[in-house]
């Protein structure tokens, strides 16, 4: 239908009905599964499409039946009569277009229908599948390429959109026509009913024949096309050092190579796929040559009562007869195609979301004179920790102040590989804790556990004297900032993506965070200030200006705790101190974990841990590290020291 | 556009003509079959002519082996017209952006210039198989059909030419508006997916705060959206189907009753009813892939318009007609330069530049960033040309060099770099082809590379992943040195190339410099102090102008810049040395 193809996005998004069909377990328990899901919401609907397509097919027949009586019953009698009345006709007539007029209302309906099923449970697909995603934990996301998951929302869904709105509804329909041309043919003759299904068996032989040939070249076709982009991707993505080297020439003769390739394979590939149709057309017409002839001779001998009308029909069920057992076997394929998608969905879908069995809260609260702290119902300034005991039934209110405490922590990505080994550190409210060693050596890891990003193997993080295994995942996550290395912003306003950090901040707080986090003096710069739209991850702004921006995106959320992740990529100077001044201001009182590249960071920290393998080698402040003349005082000072450890 | 894209058709013009020939002669051979299936049941079924109705029955069946054979040469040429088309599409744009220069490269970013040559191109070479056999097949089957037609009958062929002119105009503004809302939605749709592509790429951000709520709201409403959209665009679609069945069964109606009553009169005869009937479903099924086609090739302009933008692109940096072909030395001028990247911009990134530098002095270039440091050393090479004032290397002006002449002798490497997929040897010999392992080796050992690669399991044969992912940022950098130095350059220029190599190892390369490779004029960039307060002369950039130019003690006494950052990195606020991982 026209315009119901979506662009052609890209080799992943071809819909090739000859190419290879992608393998999946067990086709028939997913498609179930898919069509339980599109009948969840849209039961009645269904029902009435394929009622629809019941009735525009029986429409499609009876017209063709038609036919047959049209020259039997109307106009060889009317021919033969000498006063010849058309009323019968006009009324058999005035049936049909009756019969016809129904057939084109319930294909409008079943297609209209159809829309609202498909769009609306691609909806309901896209919806689920993103608040699946928002509870994953994020190891989903390191185990998962961000291309794989982006390709479910576009290509996966895009297929499946094909596969409800046309490949299904056709397939039922191709189906259908089959069964009652099938039985119409064999009311109106056997033997010729016999000879179109011989051909149509050689019509599906020639098909599979050339599908397969057809479906080598087009694995051939995936592959070089890939070959192909891959090497364009690399040479273009390294273009001007291939500049810099004169080495054009040396690319060009590669690529003209891989490109030669393609079109071998992409030539072969399509060449078969095109040939098909005219194999079929001309079978088909062979066939409707057969019967005619056949049929030709029938009715002229009188055999089994042919007439010539029945011919007529005949052959035009001849005609549609062929038609749909052909789309049939590739609607199959799109099916197939598109339930690779599905498979891919619902694997999405069946993903294990992030178990948090906290309970403990996070309330406002007032602390009365007395020093007890009891919740409230407006925001205070103040947090309190809502303890319930089940032992004793009771609740407590604890104030929120940043204590963090790490005892014996073992953690690992994957449970046989550990990476942080007996990890204990113990933070004061309002402390600097600073985290060094080189990369890799698990100073990120620590970070992303305070949170629990990921949770631990062994030991225990506490927060508040509270294990962070009983805090709610949201309240524990609110309650820590957390700035990181690599910048990300979000498609908005640079006002909205400061108040990222507190959804109902009004105006001045993110003015005033603005200003906390040095980040007020460019943004009045902007062309629209603070109502200046970033797209692309703030492509428009400079590395050390999104950072400034996520800085002010943590200061309006006020947090108790901070986990900063300092820039080692070099901004220039100025910016980057700016970028500093507003780290500072921002660690004051609260809570700090930050991941030092920075002298200055490191050396007004209450404590350094020094991090080798996983393990912490050396703690303790600056003057005392240095002291120790250990891997620490290596770092910092560039010479071996007399302690170096490990 | 399409002058541009058809100049690339070139060796595929035969298949590209002989396409459309056979189509149109299978159409030919499809439409005298309806023909002669009348001519069987008039002449023969009719009269009982057994003879005849065998005669019409080999006419069909050579008509069908006609058929059958201009189809597959039809298809066959088809698929090699269109993938050479492609081929050809793809090798232009790829010998283009070979010429291109750095400006060139700079004006289309990479996924731009990776999409134009892949999804682009395979929307165009879909595109072209489908004007070459639809778009010559369907007017041809309509044309014959409707003649056919109007030969067997005219009174009643007139019926379809009131349909074909009826059902034409609706469909035409029906796809026109549906067109028009799918743009819409599909450019609202992509937008959508963007949004996803962030929050995946955010998803730590969004957990860290506690956002998963409010992502969810957002998405949903925009999804809503979407939905409504898509419906709305997708109910006018879906009246193409039914309005098409309409007019078949009003046909079909129509040419029973007037066939019924010319057949009755006299006038017509059995067998012209099937064969009207099959050209009516010809004509009409013509007219639904021609719309199809219609809409293919609409899809298709945007793609083609942004190949002929690669194709027509002109390299702005061409060598000259005599050029220079050796370098005498190392010297290098600069002549009140000034640049822009821009051209015809009022704000030049480079101000009135002038600097004399001897064969084989160690230049500083230290300053903020946006200060021109990359700027004023890309131009050294040509990688871009000046906007005013002359840059001379070796006493010539740059621009009488031969480019490959030039770029062999001044090496640069270049702040974002890149490795190849290949071993590392290969990757090495991108800087002379010619380059025996020992060379590689002592390429390797000046720019402390040596021992990592001999620690890595296959040494100099370890094979380096796509982008170099496979070996450290510092680990790369010091690649990306040695590959410079086989070039054996009589100019080396570091555009920050030791930002990820810790300082000792930096200290190492650059002393290796200073004693191996003497004569060679070195220009080295930083953010470190430390990496250029042993140059023979520092140039202290701000604001794309030389803020001074001196030695390290001269500057500390002069330049106010200079010392603010000498001083800041030097006590307390430098960097925390990491160093690399190895």
């Amino acid at each position: 239908m026209p315009a119901e193809g979506r662009p052609v996005r890209g080799p992943g998004g071809r819909r090739r009905a000859m190419g290879p069909r992608p393998k999946i377990e067990n086709p028939g328990k997913l498609f179930w599964r898919l069509m339980r899901y599109v009948l969840k919401n849209y039961t009645l609907h269904c029902v009435i499409v394929v009622i629809c397509i019941f009735i525009g097919v029986l429409a499609n027949v009876q017209g063709t039946m038609f036919i047959r009586s049209l020259i039997d019953d109307y106009i060889l009698p009317l021919s033969k009569s000498a006063h010849p009345d058309f009323a019968p006709l006009a009324g058999a007539l005035g049936r049909v277009a009756v019969f016809y007029l129904i057939g084109v209302l319930s294909s409008y309906i079943y297609s209209r229908l159809m829309v609202n099923v498909t769009q609306g449970t691609l909806r309901n697909l896209r919806n689920e599948m993103f608040i699946k995603m928002q509870s994953l934990p994020i190891k989903y996301f390191d185990t998962h390429s961000h291309g794989d998951i982006m390709s479910m929302y576009t290509n996966d869904i895009d297929t499946l959109r094909q596969m409800i709105s046309q490949s299904i509804p056709q397939f039922i329909n191709s189906f259908v026509t089959i069964v009652s041309v099938f039985i119409s043919m064999v009311v109106l003759s056997i033997p010729l009913t016999c000879l179109t299904l011989i051909m149509v068996g050689v019509s599906l032989f020639a098909a599979k024949k050339l599908a397969g040939l057809s479906g080598s070249y087009f694995m051939a076709q995936q592959r070089d096309l890939g070959g192909l982009n891959g090497y364009i991707e690399e040479m273009v993505s390294g273009q001007k050092v291939v500049k810099v080297f004169c080495h054009e020439e040396a690319s060009i003769r590669e690529f003209n190579e891989k490109n030669e390739k393609l079109f071998e394979s992409a030539n072969n590939a399509n060449k078969y796929a095109n040939i098909l149709m005219p194999v079929n057309a001309q079978i088909g017409n062979i066939s409707y040559v057969l019967c005619a002839m056949a049929g030709g001779i029938l009715a002229l001998n009188g055999v089994f009562g042919f007439t010539i009308g029945k011919l007529v029909s005949f052959l035009t069920f001849n005609k549609s007869f062929s038609m749909p057992i052909n789309q049939i076997s590739m609607q199959l394929n799109a099916i197939v195609m598109a339930l690779a998608g599905a498979d891919r969905i619902f694997a999405l879908l069946d993903e294990e979301p992030e178990v948090d069995e906290g309970y403990v809260e996070l309330v406002n609260a007032e602390e009365k004179p007395d020093g007890t702290v009891v919740p409230s119902d407006s925001r205070t300034g103040i947090w309190a920790w809502k303890h319930y005991h089940r032992e004793s039934n009771t609740t407590t209110y604890q104030r929120l102040e940043g204590k963090v405490v790490f005892d014996g922590v073992d953690f690992g990505y994957h449970d046989d590989k550990m990476i942080l080994h007996d990890i204990r550190l113990f933070a004061e409210p309002g402390q600097k804790i600073a985290f060094v060693g080189a990369t890799g050596a698990g100073k990120t890891t620590i970070t992303n556990l305070i949170n629990r990003f990921y949770d631990i193997q062994d030991g225990k993080i506490r927060y508040d004297d509270i294990n962070v295994n009983k805090i709610r995942k949201k309240d524990l996550r609110q309650s820590l900032g957390i700035v990181l290395q690599d910048t990300h912003l979000f498609t908005g306003t640079v006002e909205e993506n400061i108040r990222y950090g507190k959804l109902d901040a009004t105006h001045d707080e993110v003015v005033a965070a603005a200003k906390l986090a040095n980040a007020h003096g460019f943004i009045k710069r902007l062309p629209e200030g603070y109502d200046t739209m970033l797209t692309g991850d703030g492509a428009s702004l400079s590395q050390g200006q999104r950072q400034l921006l996520a800085i002010a995106r943590a200061a309006i959320a006020d947090p108790p705790a901070l986990i900063l992740d300092e820039a080692t990529s070099s901004i220039d100077t100025r910016t980057e101190k700016l970028v500093q001044q507003g780290m500072d201001s921002l660690m004051k009182e609260r809570t700090t974990f930050v991941i030092a590249h920075r002298l200055s960071t490191v050396r007004n920290s209450d404590c350094i841990m020094v991090l080798e393998d996983g393990r912490i080698i050396e703690r303790g402040t600056h003057d005392e590290l240095i002291a120790r003349q250990g891997k620490y005082y290596q770092l910092y000072t560039g010479k071996a020291g007399k302690n170096l450890a490990g | 556009m399409l002058k541009t894209l058809g100049a690339q058709i070139k060796e595929y013009k035969r298949d590209s003509i002989l396409t459309p020939v056979f189509m149109i002669l299978e159409v030919i051979c499809e439409t005298i079959i309806p023909l002669l299936m009348a001519s069987i049941i008039n002449d023969g079924v009719e009269e009982g002519n057994m003879q005849h109705i065998y005669l019409a029955g080999f006419a069909m069946v050579v008509m069908a082996g006609c058929g059958l054979f201009t189809g597959v040469m039809g298809g066959k040429y088809g698929a090699s017209a269109s993938a050479g088309f492609a081929k050809n599409l793809r090798k232009a744009m790829y010998e283009n952006i070979q010429t291109f220069s750095f400006s060139n490269i700079d004006k289309f970013s990479t996924s731009g210039l990776v999409t134009r040559m892949t999804t682009d191109v395979t929307n165009i070479q879909n595109a072209y198989q489908m004007i070459l056999r639809m778009c010559m097949r369907a007017p041809a089957s309509l044309i014959c059909a409707m003649a056919m037609a109007f030969y067997v009958n005219a009174r009643v062929a007139s019926v379809y030419l009131v349909a074909v002119i009826l059902l034409g105009t609706i469909l035409f503004f029906l796809v026109r508006k549906t067109m028009k809302y799918f743009n819409q939605v599909f450019k609202k749709y992509d937008k959508l997916n963007e949004s996803v592509q962030e929050n995946v790429s955010a998803i730590r951000v969004v957990k860290a705060y506690a956002r998963e709520e409010y992502e969810k709201e957002k998405f949903s409403r925009a999804s809503e959206n979407i939905y409504r959209m898509f419906v709305k665009a997708e109910s006018l679609t879906v009246l193409n189907n039914p309005i098409m069945m309409f007019t078949v069964y009003s046909c079909i109606i129509l040419i029973s009753w007037l066939g019924a009553n010319m057949i009755v009169g006299g006038s017509m005869r059995t067998g012209d009813l099937s064969s009207l009937l099959a050209y009516c479903m010809n004509i009409l099924m013509s007219l639904m892939m021609l719309s199809m086609a219609f809409v293919m090739i609409t899809i298709s302009v945007a793609s083609g318009e942004r190949i002929a933008e690669v194709l027509n692109e002109k390299a702005d940096i061409v060598n000259p007609e005599h050029p220079v072909m050796t370098v005498p030395d190392g010297s290098v001028s600069f002549r009140h330069v000034s640049f822009s990247y821009k051209k015809n911009a009022r704000d030049m990134v480079l101000k009135e530049i002038n600097l004399e530098i001897a064969s084989g002095e160690t230049i500083g270039v230290i300053g903020g960033t946006g200060s021109a440091k990359s700027s004023l050393v890309n131009l050294i090479s040509r990688l871009y040309d000046v906007t005013e004032g002359e840059i001379c290397v070796g006493g010539y002006n740059v621009k009488e060099y031969d480019l490959d002449v030039l770029r062999s002798e001044v090496s640069v490497v270049l702040q974002k770099n890149v490795l190849f997929s290949g071993t590392i040897l290969e990757n090495l010999r991108w800087g002379n082809a010619d380059a025996t392992e020992e060379e590689c080796v002592k390429a390797c050992q000046l720019a402390c590379a040596d021992e990592f690669i001999r620690n890595m399991p296959e040494g100099y044969h370890t094979y380096i992943e796509q982008g170099g992912t496979n070996v450290s940022g510092g680990q790369k950098q010091r690649l990306c040195i040695a590959r410079a130095l086989l070039k054996k350059p009589k100019i080396l220029i570091l555009d920050d190339s030791t930002s990820a190599v810790d300082t000792a190892t930096d200290r190492k390369i650059r002393k290796a410099f200073a004693e191996e490779i003497p004569g060679t004029t070195k220009f080295v960039i930083a953010q470190r102090v430390s990496s250029i307060s042993d140059c023979d002369r520092i140039i202290v950039m701000e604001n794309g102008q030389i803020d001074g130019f001196g030695t390290e003690k001269e500057l500390l006494e002069t330049n106010k810049i200079y010392r603010e950052i000498y001083e800041s990195q030097m006590y307390g606020n430098g960097d925390f040395d990491e160093e690399g991982k190895e």
